[in-house]
């Protein structure tokens, strides 16, 4: 006898269901066993071939792509076993690969697909996929049809599948955070690159990995916490994604009990993102912080609206109690006198400011600081305004370079995780007579560096000891994103550029303001001249 | 059985890992239980071609 067997919104992958089709096959009296996802043209093969009725069959008639068919033949009996047990022969498969642990000397299980992995584990609740892009659609549709909510480091994803995945995603009450997602925070734990922070009442939705690491360092070195922290793609308030993850996100946070306060990070959203935006968040019983950087003033405005990262922080920890740290506040008298002394040791040919960006949330929050005083900055990853730069690998003027750019990382390493090329680039700029203030940002946690500032250590040192023998001198300004908790050690990274001569500085806005500062007094001396 | 994204956050999430061991590697090390899929791009690393194989089983 021959007898199809429907299972909707079923996904394994290829290898798997060969498994459990040979499996099935090698069953005392199955003739043959197939295991196919339902798409067009394998219903009207297996039609073909005298299932389904002839593809009359109502169920099989109506089975689509995402769903599954086992295609049964042989005794009556066997077939009707194998009919029921289709659940388990789909849990179980042929067993995935398993190796010895060396330690307990136990078998463990190593799936070779999303869907074995959930088959073995069906409490799974996050796929954290970080295949090369190409692939990574696929592998997220595949967890989504695994009932898996989706991190999404993977870049290059296609706006169409980023739509469409997300759409998918809220239908079943999932998220896709990403893609192109650096950060998170769930159940207590940081998700690919995350500074360790105690938990706490505040919660994070954003588009900006880096963003996201500041915001959430700043609470925890302020003494509260991050309840969630949910990265929701660089691209997710633009209006072709129209804030899909976003808005999943906060529903979330609204709904969670361990959330006194929300903060919406980001990019300036597109025009109709940002009014959906504005809308769900007014009907928010909760305090909302809406952090956009480089916002307009329109787009800014509100009682809890921040324009740095720095300032989010300050409006969350308010939300909860908590006056504004002493680190955070900042003298623009003395940042303008701390510059007037650097600029006093320096050659009158020394005018520029140079940013090298590991973070490029903060590169942007750099220029947005410097357009405040309208000063011009050029970037490959310019805002809005500012203008872009023509050979990423050559500065001009004041230029802030986002070295984690497709550009710079395009089969090398970004320089979160290796300095290689940002320490090429600072000796590259130490050689220009031009230069006068280096920008650079060091970004601690899980993933990065083992030792973010002792990579650069020696670049900086022949950096300023060339300026030295040019009779100048170069300031280095810094700022280091992390916490106690991380591996390399906060105060260590501090210490270390500290004893280079690098003015370092308790956060990336801090630093970038004290360039402006700076970057304002070299242009008035050149004025003077 | 699929934990909607609201129940998530009040609970404990269990992680699968496709791709960067190290991503794994550090949610264990949180304390999170991870489970890590033994990657390899599908098809010889041909998106096409595992879309069409996708197709054909």
């Amino acid at each position: 006898m021959k007898k199809i067997v429907v299972r909707k919104n079923r996904y394994f992958d290829s290898v798997f269901l060969m498994r459990v089709a040979r499996r099935i096959a090698s069953e005392p009296g199955i003739t043959d066993a197939s295991a196919l996802l339902a798409t067009p043209a394998n219903r009207q093969v297996l039609a073909g071939m005298g299932y389904g009725d002839g593809g009359r069959d109502p169920e099989f008639a109506a089975a689509g792509s995402a769903d599954l068919v086992l295609a049964l033949e042989g005794e009556a009996a066997a077939v009707e076993t194998a009919a029921a047990n289709a659940d388990a022969y789909l849990a179980r498969g042929s067993g995935p690969a398993a190796e010895a642990d060396g330690a307990a000397g136990r078998a463990v299980p190593r799936p070779r697909s999303i869907a074995e992995a959930v088959a073995a584990r069906p409490d799974c609740s996050v796929a954290v996929i970080s295949v090369p892009g190409e692939h990574a659609a696929r592998e997220a549709r595949n967890a989504l049809d695994q009932g898996l909510n989706v991190f999404l480091f993977s870049s290059n994803v296609s706006v169409e599948d980023e739509r469409a995945l997300k759409t998918e995603a809220a239908r079943r009450g999932l998220i896709v955070m990403g893609p192109d997602c650096g950060t998170g925070y769930l159940g207590g734990a940081g998700i690919g690159f995350a500074n360790a922070v105690r938990r706490g009442p505040i919660g994070i939705v954003g588009s900006t990995g880096t963003g996201m690491q500041e915001f959430a360092s700043i609470v925890h070195r302020a003494g509260s916490g991050i309840s969630s922290g949910i990265g929701t793609g660089s691209r997710d308030l633009s209006d072709a994604i129209g804030g899909l993850s976003t808005m999943t996100a906060i529903d979330a946070l609204e709904a969670d009990p361990a959330t006194a306060v929300i903060a919406v990070l980001s990019k300036p959203p597109g025009a109709q993102a940002t009014s959906a935006l504005q809308q769900r968040l007014a009907r928010c019983p909760k305090p909302v912080v809406l952090c956009l950087l480089g916002a307009s003033v329109e787009q800014a405005a509100g009682e809890r609206a921040a324009t740095t990262v720095d300032e989010a922080a300050v409006h969350a920890l308010r939300a909860i109690g908590i006056d504004e740290p002493p680190s955070l506040r900042v003298d623009n008298g003395a940042l303008r006198r701390r510059a007037a002394a650097e600029i006093a040791r320096m050659l009158p040919a020394q005018r520029h400011v140079r940013g090298l960006f590991a973070g490029g949330t903060l590169c942007y929050q750099a220029q947005a600081i410097f357009r405040q005083a309208g000063l011009r900055v050029y970037s490959n990853a310019p805002l809005r305004g500012m203008p872009t730069l023509d050979d990423p690998d050559q500065s001009v003027a004041d230029t802030f370079v986002d070295l984690g750019a497709e550009f710079f990382v395009a089969g090398r390493p970004h320089p979160m995780i290796d300095a290689a090329q940002r320490r090429k680039r600072l000796e590259r700029e130490g050689r220009d007579p031009t230069v006068a203030v280096v920008l650079l940002d060091f970004i601690l946690g899980a993933i990065a560096s083992p030792d973010p500032a002792g990579d650069m250590l020696e670049a900086i040192h022949a950096v300023r000891d060339a300026a030295c023998e040019r009779g100048g001198e170069l300031c280095i300004v810094a700022s280091v994103c992390g916490t106690d908790g991380d591996t390399q050690g906060l105060d260590r990274q501090k210490r270390t550029l500290e004893g280079a001569g690098v003015l370092v500085f308790t956060t990336s806005a801090q630093a970038a303001s004290f360039c402006r500062e700076a970057a304002l007094q070299l242009a008035h001396r050149d004025g003077a001249r | 059985m699929a934990v909607r994204f609201a129940d998530l956050l009040q609970g404990t999430p269990v992680f699968v890992n496709v791709g960067v061991r190290e991503f794994g590697d550090s949610l264990r090390e949180a304390g999170c239980e991870v489970i890590d899929v033994d990657w390899s791009p599908p098809a010889g690393g041909d998106p096409d071609m595992a879309a069409l194989l996708d197709d054909l089983l």
